[in-house]
């Protein structure tokens, strides 16, 4: 019972402290509906469209919230030496770290809604497979966390954290068939394409949204769940080597 | 400053099995590359007891401190906490310690009372337990009427109080600072050296680092000497002190001293031993007596105008410089510096 409440606490403190910052703002929230909106205008066509494009729009809502917050979340109290006072604490590190990505995991998922709430204003969501499309948001939130995390780990310093993340998620907007599908990338680039995460978030997404999706539903969820677990355990890794010296 | 409890209703217990040992290090060694920050370092803490480690910067103590709470896991030796072995798992005494580290690290966006509340919630405390405790402790640091505002603003004093506080929330066993009172001011310094007697009289084990030899001496039952990486010498406050009872010390203040007085003095008083360095000061070390008549004649009439000579009580400073051959200002104005990013 003792360590769920210092879960708790910890899950509830970040989101009180950390939502609000301007980089979760600007790259949470601001940058992917901007991204949506420059496609949206560019493809000339009317609000039906919204649902080919609202896949990518929440795939990339998700990505950018989660890895923005987890550089806030882990690098900040790292470099401020506050997250030592969570390292001092009686709770096991894998629980730390699902509180500490927890915070962020819900961020992500909330991201994923405000395109959707603002889709819903214009066009008609009503065939979207909802039950479908809810755990893919919260698969590409947990595997996105995951990846923010080992990023935040890795490094000294929150701009660095934004920086490296830009690394993988500026390619992974064009490699992971967000807004077109990774069959029309050059052949050379789809086996890249299918070594990162979100691109099985955002073929489950297609899927639910209007049934185009490359790779069966199973696949998606088995490769996320590997993702996840793989991230999670190259980050707890990353902790106790560099920051238990 | 008001009393601080540590009541035992919440506090952890020893584990059944305890010795009256409550920390012990042995053979402890931490590498960082070539370089070897600790080595070979060995003591043990008597639960109860106030231990401290003393040296320079760049001595050992901070690293030390981490191996033995966890954050730094040693190349060699071994540590127990409270009877529990934490060589192989560092953590298995995380609910007996309280730490205190040497910067304030606690959370700027967090309100003095949040803060508090927090670092309670990181120890299982229930909602209203950690409430009652937060604003118990703000009360004894007086600290009440800063717990709405943001710990960020805090003045560095508030600061220091408010971290130790969140040290000892959970109301530790065994207490660990790394310099407690470095940087405060004299009122705020004291109060925690206050804080810190209470704690003992209560019976927490308190292990601390500090560059200050007056609060050692003051605060410490036995202190342990670390001068890179190694730990020189381990002895009671009162046997340190032996070392040193049969020495006489005599500190001359002068408003204007006339040049080349230490060669002077060293050829006119040859069984004493001079120090000049502090301007305006001449200190003075004998192993007899010292008659201060002819030596303030002498001064006087090499131009000297003495204010006044003054016996002085051997000091662990004087043992320190005898031990480590540190002189102790060097050693305080170095740390200053450093704390100061200078």
């Amino acid at each position: 019972m003792k360590r769920w409440i210092a879960f708790w606490n910890i899950l509830v403190k970040d989101m009180r402290t950390y939502y609000l910052k301007p980089p979760n703002i600007s790259w949470g929230l601001i940058f992917p509906l901007a991204w949506t909106g420059m496609f949206f205008v560019k493809s000339g066509a009317g609000p039906e469209s919204l649902l080919a494009l609202l896949p990518g729009v929440v795939a990339l809502s998700v990505l950018f919230g989660t890895t923005s917050l987890l550089a806030v979340t882990v690098t900040f109290e790292k470099r401020n030496r506050s997250f030592e006072r969570l390292l001092l604490a009686p709770l096991s590190l894998e629980l730390l770290l699902l509180a500490k990505t927890g915070g962020a995991i819900i961020f992500g998922v909330a991201n994923a809604f405000v395109p959707v709430i603002m889709a819903a204003c214009l066009a008609d969501l009503s065939h979207i497979a909802w039950s479908t499309f809810v755990p893919a948001v919260l698969l590409i939130a947990v595997a996105s966390t995951f990846l923010g995390l080992v990023i935040a780990v890795a490094v000294s310093e929150v701009f660095e954290a934004q920086t490296f993340s830009n690394f993988f998620r500026f390619p992974m907007v064009f490699l992971c068939g967000l807004f077109f599908p990774v069959e029309s990338l050059p052949l050379f680039l789809r086996p890249l394409s299918y070594v990162l995460p979100l691109t099985y978030g955002a073929d489950l997404l297609h899927g639910a949204v209007d049934s185009t999706n490359a790779l069966p539903p199973v696949l998606d969820v088995s490769a996320l769940a590997l993702f996840c677990l793989g991230l999670f355990v190259a980050s707890l890794g990353n902790v106790k080597r560099k920051w238990i010296l | 400053m008001n009393r601080v409890r540590r009541g035992s209703a919440s506090a952890a217990p020893y584990p059944k099995n305890m010795t009256a040992t409550a920390i012990s290090a042995e053979g402890l060694a931490k590498h960082f590359g070539e370089v070897a920050a600790v080595e070979s370092v060995t003591f043990s803490v008597l639960r109860g007891e106030v231990f401290g480690l003393l040296g320079p910067n760049g001595a050992g103590k901070t690293t030390t401190i981490n191996m033995l709470t966890g954050l730094a896991r040693p190349d060699a030796g071994t540590i127990r906490i409270a009877g529990l072995d934490c060589t192989a798992r560092p953590r298995a005494a995380q609910h007996l310690i309280g730490v205190v580290p040497d910067d304030n690290n606690l959370y700027p966006e967090l309100t003095g009372f949040d803060n508090l509340r927090f670092c309670a919630a990181l120890y299982g405390m229930r909602k209203a337990e950690r409430q009652g405790r937060a604003r118990e402790l703000l009360d004894a640091f007086g600290l009440a009427e800063a717990a709405g505002g943001k710990f960020g603003g805090y003045s560095r004093g508030m600061k220091r109080k408010l971290t130790l506080a969140a040290g000892i929330i959970h109301q530790p066993e065994i207490l660990f600072l790394d310099e407690p009172t470095t940087g405060l001011d004299v009122a705020s310094a004291r109060q925690i050296r206050q804080l810190l007697a209470d704690l003992h009289r209560a019976g927490t084990t308190i292990f601390l680092t500090t560059h200050y030899l007056e609060e050692a001496e003051r605060l410490c039952d036995r202190i342990a000497f670390l001068v890179a990486g190694r730990i020189v010498r381990t002895d009671t406050v009162e046997n340190l002190l032996q070392l040193v009872r049969g020495r006489y010390v005599v500190q001359v203040t002068c408003t204007r001293t006339p040049p080349s007085l230490a060669e002077k003095l060293t050829a006119a008083f040859p069984d004493f031993g001079f120090d000049t360095a502090k301007p305006g000061l001449i200190r003075v070390e004998a192993t007899g007596p010292v008659h201060v008549g002819p030596l303030v004649r002498f001064l006087e009439e090499a131009g000297a105008e003495v204010v006044e000579a003054v016996r002085l009580r051997p000091s662990l400073e004087d043992v320190f410089v005898q031990i480590t051959g540190i002189e102790a200002e060097a050693m305080r104005k170095e740390k200053e510096r450093v704390r100061s990013g200078e």
